[in-house]
């Protein structure tokens, strides 16, 4: 789950993390008085799930309360495009009105799992401001990295041999190493897969300040901090995307018009890609899960059908707790619910698959029948390109 | 004729009085599989459909010798559920689990590492060896027995692999799911140096997905060590960057982990890759038969 910069500044405090002054705002008329109580100057940065604002004209400086009320007026409302949005951009509902800082250096620090190690690891770049990706591409040698136990957590001898490394001034060391092990203990007790700073701002008189902050959480963790699972802001997520998941289903948009329905992430991947072989184009993952009842298959197809670009559907089951005769019972009843106009392919093999296809004959409804993957996926394509 | 598994493997099932652990039990049985203990705390001294139950799974250990557990535990309980196998010096421990905390599983992983046993899982369909004994969530009825050996992050994916190969006469000699989480036990590396060395197992079908490494590692393991014939096959290659397609594991991020990357690593270890998902069984069948 992704939450704001300005939830991720709060959480981060609470762990010690240094971070500006600041309020989020959704009416342009708040923001004044928040600059004011800042001391007149103040960043207006927009606040969507996405990076690249500053790019796209979502994060601006305001010298006066009047110049931030103006700022905010541009900024709430306006669609942001970033390399992170795809070209129709997101609406902006929050500004976080934010004091300034005086910027000696630009710095790097954040943490993933790494996946070999099965650990946390602590990056650091001297590269602060630019994606960490980048820098990763151009001069991995340029991150600093350190793994370490979630229970023990980042050691503080791990920290100042980062913090060295940075080439961080001695008068800075304490508040660096306080920053990385405070960082380390958020996203162990938060439950993250992502803790970011970029950039952490060393400032004129040696303090360090994180200017932005990103926090990804663990869905699968979610379960035991109530708490920031009411961090969800469902504007940011396609409201598909949000449909599907109430029915614990796995749907992700996409830009195609052939759409699919698959149990199991893998053969879901596998299904897209067969498509693109097939010179279609999928407009969607959509793994309806191991153990589906008929009643998620039906809304599994009502959220394909609501996607307008869609001109054909391929379902493509592999049964093996998902019986295909509850699978056939649910795509019927849902193509009959939504007088189902478009052409339908679908392939089934595995558990019950003789009563699946006699559900599917006897149901009356114009359907395609596939035998495997591939002749499932050039019937699909076909029949989207002739609708 | 296999690897981990075989028909003398004696099985324990954690969690066998939930629904997807009775359901799964009682296939496996089925399945000709010996399931000869359970484990529910608090239900000790109990039968489920015939099946022994213990509160603690070294006491389900003693009782029973069972070899080999299988975890179908809910996921706040799993890794506790893992590192009680472990503790009970469990040769063989597979995680069906979905959906454990990352931070759980590093956690465990440690234990499990510096342990004898060895973890296939979480979020797996558990290994088969067809024939003789299935553990597990796959289809039993799709498997043939025979001598290839199949490796894959994904469920459904190793059986549409299996459904393939069995259609063109070519049996299986053992059925790994690896998983799909960011952090598994046994990694496709893993179970390839296990399928080199089985006597039993001619070729290899190696499934991969997009997110992580391991199977550029994997590749580099075959392009040194390993003569036999290995088909890969890549899930993802239209999969948008920085979504998770449903597995946790299954993630391009920061540009890495993409199909294209893993596909040309496998190709330059002499992988016959298929572009296609449904040209896995063909693909073995030309270089094999």
């Amino acid at each position: 789950m992704k939450i704001h910069e300005y939830q991720a500044k709060e959480l981060l405090r609470g762990f010690g993390v240094a971070v500006p002054r600041g309020r989020v705002i959704t009416q342009a008329a708040e923001a004044a008085a928040a600059a004011r109580e800042l001391g007149g100057r103040a960043v207006v940065k927009a606040q969507i799930h996405a990076g690249g604002r500053g790019q796209g004209g979502g994060v601006k400086l305001a010298a006066t309360p009047e110049q931030a009320a103006e700022l905010a007026g541009k900024i709430l409302g306006m669609q942001l495009v970033t390399h992170q949005t795809g070209p129709e951009g997101r609406l902006v509902r929050q500004v976080l009105i934010e004091e300034t800082a005086s910027i000696a250096r630009e710095l790097y620090l954040g943490i993933v799992l790494d996946r070999v190690a099965a650990r946390p690891v602590f990056m650091a770049s001297a590269a602060g401001g630019m994606e960490i990706e980048e820098v990763a591409a151009k001069s991995p040698e340029a991150i600093l990295k350190e793994a370490f136990d979630p229970d023990a957590g980042l050691q503080p001898y791990q920290a100042r041999k980062l913090a060295f490394g940075l080439g961080l001034p001695a008068a800075a060391l304490a508040p660096a190493v306080k920053i990385m092990t405070s960082l380390a203990r958020a996203f162990v007790a938060l439950d993250c897969t992502l803790a970011e700073i970029n950039p952490l701002i060393l400032t004129a008189d040696n303090q360090v300040v994180a200017l932005d902050a990103k926090i990804n959480l663990d869905d699968n963790a979610l379960y035991r901090h109530p708490e920031l699972k009411a961090l969800r802001d469902l504007n940011e997520e396609a409201p598909l995307e949000v449909e599907a998941s109430q029915y614990g289903l796995n749907y992700i948009k996409l830009d195609g018009n052939v759409a699919c329905m698959v149990n199991g992430a893998g053969l879901a991947m596998a299904t897209m890609d067969i498509i693109q072989y097939a010179g279609g184009s999928p407009a969607n993952f959509l793994d309806v899960g191991g153990g589906a009842s008929s009643e998620q298959v039906r809304h599994a197809f009502e959220i394909l059908l609501k996607d307008p670009a869609v001109k054909a559907v391929l379902i493509n089951i592999f049964g093996g707790i998902l019986r295909c005769d509850t699978l056939a019972s649910g795509v019927v009843e849902a193509a009959r619910a939504v007088q189902l106009n478009l052409p339908l392919v679908i392939r089934m093999e595995g558990t019950n698959v003789e009563q699946g296809r006699k559900i599917l004959a006897d149901s009356g409804l114009k359907i395609i029948v596939a035998e495997g993957m591939k002749d499932a996926a050039e019937k699909v394509v076909a029949a989207a390109h002739t609708a | 004729m296999s690897i981990l598994v075989d028909r003398n493997t004696r099985l324990c099932v954690q969690g066998i009085t939930g629904r997807e652990g009775s359901f799964h039990a009682r296939m496996c049985r089925e399945y000709g599989t010996q399931v000869v203990a359970g484990v529910t705390p608090g239900k000790g001294g109990t039968t489920h459909e015939g099946v022994p139950v213990f509160d603690t799974v070294a006491q389900a250990v003693e009782a029973t010798g069972a070899n080999t557990t299988v975890i179908f535990v809910p996921p706040p309980f799993a890794a506790d559920a893992i590192l009680e196998a472990v503790a009970a010096a469990l040769p063989l421990i597979v995680c069906i689990t979905e959906g454990i905390p990352a931070l759980d599983m590093s956690r465990a992983w440690r234990t499990v590492r510096t342990s004898a046993s060895r973890l296939i899982g979480p979020n797996c369909p558990g290994i088969i060896t067809p024939g003789q004994c299935k553990i597990g969530i796959m289809p039993g009825h799709i498997h043939k027995p025979g001598r290839v050996g199949i490796v894959s992050r994904s469920g459904t994916l190793t059986y549409e692999a299996v459904h393939q190969l069995t259609q063109l006469g070519i049996g299986q000699s053992t059925a790994i799911g690896i998983g799909g989480d960011p952090i598994i036990g046994t990694t496709h590396r893993d179970a390839i140096e296990m399928f080199n060395r089985d006597a039993d197992t001619d070729a290899i079908v190696m499934i991969g997905e997009i997110g992580g490494t391991a199977e550029e590692e994997a590749a580099e393991y075959i392009r040194q060590r390993v003569k036999k014939p290995v088909v890969g096959f890549i899930a993802g290659q239209t999969a948008p960057p920085g979504r998770r397609m449903g597995h946790a594991g299954a993630i391009i991020s920061g540009g890495k982990g993409t199909a294209a990357e893993k596909m040309a690593a496998m190709r330059a270890a002499g992988i016959h890759v298929c572009v296609s998902p449904a040209e896995m069984g063909e693909t073995l069948k030309r270089y094999v038969h």
